[in-house]
């Protein structure tokens, strides 16, 4: 019973933290880019992004299922119900939160930051480089709200790991699973791990981003 | 070393209101010009646009005789000919040695040529004590100075400073003003200074000249322009009679 906890919650830690990192490589480079430049459809972009924050995580799982089912384009993969299938899934509920938020703070922050650079001379990637060194605190942040949506996520994993036991169980669909058998005792402990899983990540997330604050 | 800047017709606007209305000026290869004039007639405008931070609706600005090049890395190479400070400059996180060899790194100095040179500009500002420091622990006037030396470590032909003494107490004023002289004599850079302070004005340029309205008023010797203007509205201002 220990040891099916233990294995719960390290591939719960798995998944939030693989999808987070994976969204946070494709969400950093891409916000930075796009706060910084500035585009006629840059409003519509960004509320096309704020809507995707509210995305169901059920329908981003319903989504990469039928991407990832045997009759869809990448059903050849055979990533459905599988511990990777689950880590697109939050991918694709997480890149668009860590995308959105690194945009506003690149975009919103102080036009000198940019003007400074620019006056100095840097060119346009060194220009990026010191708004993203800049921005680190504001990012940092982002992934911290990406990680949260990751950890405590239940519909799209569920949709595509399938809760299978010994395989793709994690600790907020074993929740569900608790609840729905009436063994409170045990949802309950699973969701005390959860918090100290994300008390844990958070605390050294919060420790890198008290080192970038001036 | 250094770079002539010549002014042709420079018209700026924002949202409809005219700021510059065709601004016509030489500043001469290594001389130290000072522009004065009251709040809001555009002299800031006017070196944003030299230093391409603002692109003028009208008019043609030549660096050496020569207009900009159109291309980027045509720009960028002239960019890093032209220095410049602001009345409040923005300091990036980090030390004052960071941000003094910013500059630098982006035109990949690095090694001990780095640090000596970055090291030298610290001193040019009687920094060198401070380089290790946060930018957050700074005064307003170490700050100042910390930018200065930011400007001038990497050679600028042209300097321009915007306000960058105002609301500073005067032994940093001072301080850098010792500063741009011994840049000046090093490098025989050109100069372009904008400030409220008439004093200062008299003190460190040698020719000056005033805007209103968006347009160039005067421009004479700093001698003849502070002790015997031509124009009514130099007198009022030299004299202190006109508000600004």
């Amino acid at each position: 019973m220990a040891g099916d906890i233990f294995s719960i919650a390290l591939l719960s830690l798995f998944v939030s933290a693989t999808s987070t990192l994976l969204a946070t490589l494709i969400a950093v480079p891409l916000g930075v880019t796009l706060g910084l430049r500035e585009f006629g459809s840059q409003r519509l972009l960004r509320n096309i992004l704020f809507t995707l924050y509210g995305l169901p995580p059920v329908l981003a799982g319903l989504l990469v299922f039928l991407l990832l089912s045997r009759s869809g384009p990448l059903g050849a993969l055979g990533l459905l119900f599988t511990p990777v299938g689950m880590v697109i899934a939050q991918v694709v509920v997480v890149t668009p939160i860590i995308l959105g938020i690194t945009m506003s703070v690149v975009a919103t922050m102080e036009r000198r930051v940019k003007e400074t650079a620019f006056v100095l001379g840097a060119d346009r990637r060194q220009l990026s480089v010191t708004v993203l060194r800049e921005a680190v605190a504001g990012i940092l942040t982002a992934v911290m709200v990406g990680f949260g949506r990751a950890v405590g996520e239940v519909g799209a994993v569920f949709v595509v790991g399938g809760h299978i036991e010994g395989k793709t169980q994690v600790l907020t669909t074993s929740i569900i699973t608790d609840i729905q058998q009436a063994d409170y005792g045990h949802a309950v402990a699973l969701g005390v791990i959860l918090l100290v899983i994300a008390a844990l990540v958070y605390s050294l997330l919060y420790r890198l981003q008290e080192k970038t604050l001036p | 070393m250094t770079m002539s800047v010549d002014l042709m017709g420079i018209e700026k606007g924002f949202d409809g209101r005219p700021v510059l209305q065709g601004v016509d000026l030489r500043v001469e290869p290594g001389e130290v010009f000072a522009l004065v004039g009251p709040s809001g007639v555009g002299k800031t405008t006017l070196l944003r646009c030299i230093d391409f931070l603002l692109r003028p609706d009208r008019g043609t600005i030549r660096y050496d005789g020569k207009e900009a090049p159109s291309d980027t890395s045509g720009q960028l190479a002239l960019r890093r000919r032209i220095g410049m400070v602001a009345q409040n400059p923005f300091l990036f996180r980090g030390s004052a040695f960071y941000n003094v060899s910013y500059g630098l790194c982006v035109r990949d100095v690095g090694g001990p040529a780095l640090e000596e040179r970055t090291n030298a500009a610290l001193d040019t500002v009687g920094l060198r004590d401070l380089s290790q420091a946060p930018v957050s622990r700074l005064s307003a006037g170490e700050a100042q100075r910390v930018a200065f030396a930011r400007a001038i470590v990497v050679g600028p032909e042209l300097l321009l400073l915007d306000e960058f003494t105002a609301n500073l107490d005067p032994a940093n004023v001072a301080q850098l003003e010792k500063a741009i002289g011994a840049y000046h004599r090093q490098t025989d850079a050109t100069v372009l200074i904008v400030t409220h302070n008439l004093f200062q004005a008299k003190r460190v340029s040698r020719r000056a000249g005033l805007v209103l309205g968006g347009k160039i008023v005067e421009v004479d010797t700093a001698d003849r322009f502070f002790s015997n203007p031509t124009d009514e509205r130099t007198r009022a201002f030299v004299r202190g009679e006109m508000p600004y």
